[in-house]
């Protein structure tokens, strides 16, 4: 049986990256409680578009938890009150009838906000061009297992990889550090044999860039709860051992272990 | 091979640019992660001592001792021994400066790093307009700059009091530890603010002792557990152990009697008299 909730949002408005910004209030009423968040900001906008107004532009894409094109602040929440959801796994029953949400988008100085609560998040995309990538022959992809590699450094790799590269972890840390997000890219390919052999580099030119865009890590810890995949804050510390490691290596000897 | 192709750059620019490299090893305090690294480094000398400085002064609580055929408080026995630390190997208290250099160096650097790290923080962020929640960050880790602050003039002002001994209200006597603290910390304000400055100190240690590893890269899941209840715990002994000097002072369960010794600080007889 579905309920329905009136809802009072409060919703940061600007018109363009250099606009001023408010905040605005919009009633949202007979929202079905099995309505994603994203779907509640959908009915908004219906409403919006038939008075003639502007409507509300919000980052979405695939809507099922995968890409991570959505994202905003809700309640002073990277993502909102759900522990390991992104926004558009986010629903509607998590809330109660009668309550008054307030969204704000991404705030870090790398991140301007181009619309509303869209910000520009391409600095993650510098950091993965500094190194997110491993050099592979091209031509007929390798048979499956052709590289064995232990089940727990294939968990962990795959844990690092989850990152869905939404930016909450910046979002919600105070510093505006990128860290757990270079963390997550840089172990998801530091950890397997495919990545060895741009290891050190990667980790330094992946930091160095992370360092030109946003803050540095206080270790809170607030990244990691905010993360839509609870990527671990454990990968910051692999992330700062690799880092330190390559500044001091014999890279002549770094085929060795 | 060449780096990947990609279909377009991104289009914003960096909010700082990258230094140009520094030989080694000035460059590992280059960047962001490297001085963490200093920091952590520093931090954990600075641990060190505290703790030392801690268990050292412990000896306020054995009182008079007989040494070398006279009768002497024991923490001036102390006193002693580490101005004659690795004495046949160095001059009198030339070892005692390289390690009280070491910690001005750590000193130094903490604070420099920190102040480094803050201004990159603050031009990298930005504020939430409305109230944001804290669900990991505690008290300890967001108050860090400010406690640390405070400990740095409390240390000013401990250094003023008990080692070049300038503060107006009491008389300061060289080489008589034992006077100097208990008179210094029987005057309850003096004594409330140690042990404030101390609550500091270890809300500091709650957060830096745990926070060093992670800074560190030192992080196993086979022990990750311990590295909270370390730091816990060495807040907790700080904390106890150094707010136990005043309030044994300002109780009487240590005090400085110049009966009981044969070399008596001069003031203490002024006093008697
Ligand atoms: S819209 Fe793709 S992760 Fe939310």
């Amino acid at each position: 049986m579905s309920r329905t909730l009136n809802l009072e949002l409060k919703i940061w408005r600007q018109d363009g990256p250099d606009a001023d910004g408010r905040f605005e209030v919009y009633p949202a009423l007979g929202i079905p409680d099995d309505a994603s968040f994203l779907e509640m900001l959908d009915i908004v906008n219906e409403e919006l578009i038939e008075e003639g107004r502007a409507p509300i532009e919000f980052p979405h894409d695939c809507r099922e938890g995968i890409c991570g094109t959505c994202g905003m602040m809700i309640n002073g929440k990277a993502h909102g009150p759900e522990k390991g959801t992104a926004v558009c796994q986010l629903h509607m029953r998590k809330f109660n009838d009668g309550d008054a949400i307030v969204i704000e988008p991404w705030r870090a100085r790398a991140f301007p906000v181009l619309r509303d609560l869209v910000v520009d998040r391409s600095p993650l995309d510098s950091i993965i061009e500094a190194g997110g990538y491993v050099t592979a022959p091209t031509g007929t992809a390798a048979d499956a297992n052709d590289t064995p590699i232990p089940k727990e450094v294939a968990d962990s790799a795959m844990d690092a990889a989850a990152c869905i590269g939404c930016g909450a972890c910046v979002a919600a840390c105070p510093n505006s550090a990128g860290q757990l997000f270079t963390a997550a890219k840089v172990w998801h390919l530091n950890s397997l044999p495919q990545g060895q052999a741009e290891r050190y580099r990667r980790a330094e030119n992946m930091v160095e860039t992370m360092e030109q865009f946003f803050g540095s890590c206080t270790n809170h810890g607030e990244c990691s709860e905010a993360c839509p995949k609870e990527i671990s804050q454990d990968f910051i510390a692999y992330l700062n051992r690799d880092y330190m490691k390559s500044k001091i290596k014999n890279r002549r000897l770094a085929g060795q272990s | 091979m060449a780096s990947p192709t990609l279909a377009k750059k991104s289009s914003l620019n960096p909010i700082r640019r990258r230094s140009k490299p520094l030989p080694f090893p000035l460059n590992l305090y280059q960047t962001a992660v490297g001085k963490k690294w200093v920091m952590a480094i520093t931090g954990l000398m600075l641990l060190g001592f505290v703790i030392g400085h801690m268990v050292g002064n412990l000896k306020m609580f054995i009182g008079v001792v007989e040494h070398n055929d006279e009768r002497i408080y024991d923490l001036d026995v102390y006193a002693e021994f580490l101005q004659e630390l690795l004495v046949p190997i160095f001059p009198p208290t030339v070892f005692l400066w390289i390690l009280r250099g070491g910690l001005l160096a750590a000193v130094t650097l903490h604070i420099h790093s920190m102040y480094s790290l803050t201004r990159m923080n603050l031009t990298s962020s930005i504020k939430y307009k409305e109230k944001r929640t804290w669900i990991a960050a505690n008290f300890a880790s967001r108050s860090m700059r400010y406690s640390g602050m405070i400990v740095f003039f409390y240390i000013i002002f401990h250094l003023a009091d008990l080692t070049f001994g300038v503060l107006p209200w009491y008389e300061f006597e060289r080489h008589q530890v034992q006077w100097n603290v208990t008179e210094s910390l029987s005057n309850p304000v003096v004594a409330a603010f140690y042990i404030i400055a101390n609550i500091l100190l270890s809300i500091h240690i709650f957060h830096g002792a745990y926070s060093m590893f992670q800074s560190l890269g030192i992080n196993n899941p086979r022990y990750n557990s311990l590295r909270r209840g370390f730091a816990t715990g060495v807040a907790i002994l700080i904390c106890v152990g150094n707010s136990a000097f005043p309030v044994a002072i300002l109780t009487g369960v240590v005090d400085y009697d110049p009966d009981l010794v044969d070399h008596p600080a001069e003031a203490s007889l002024v006093e008697s008299e």
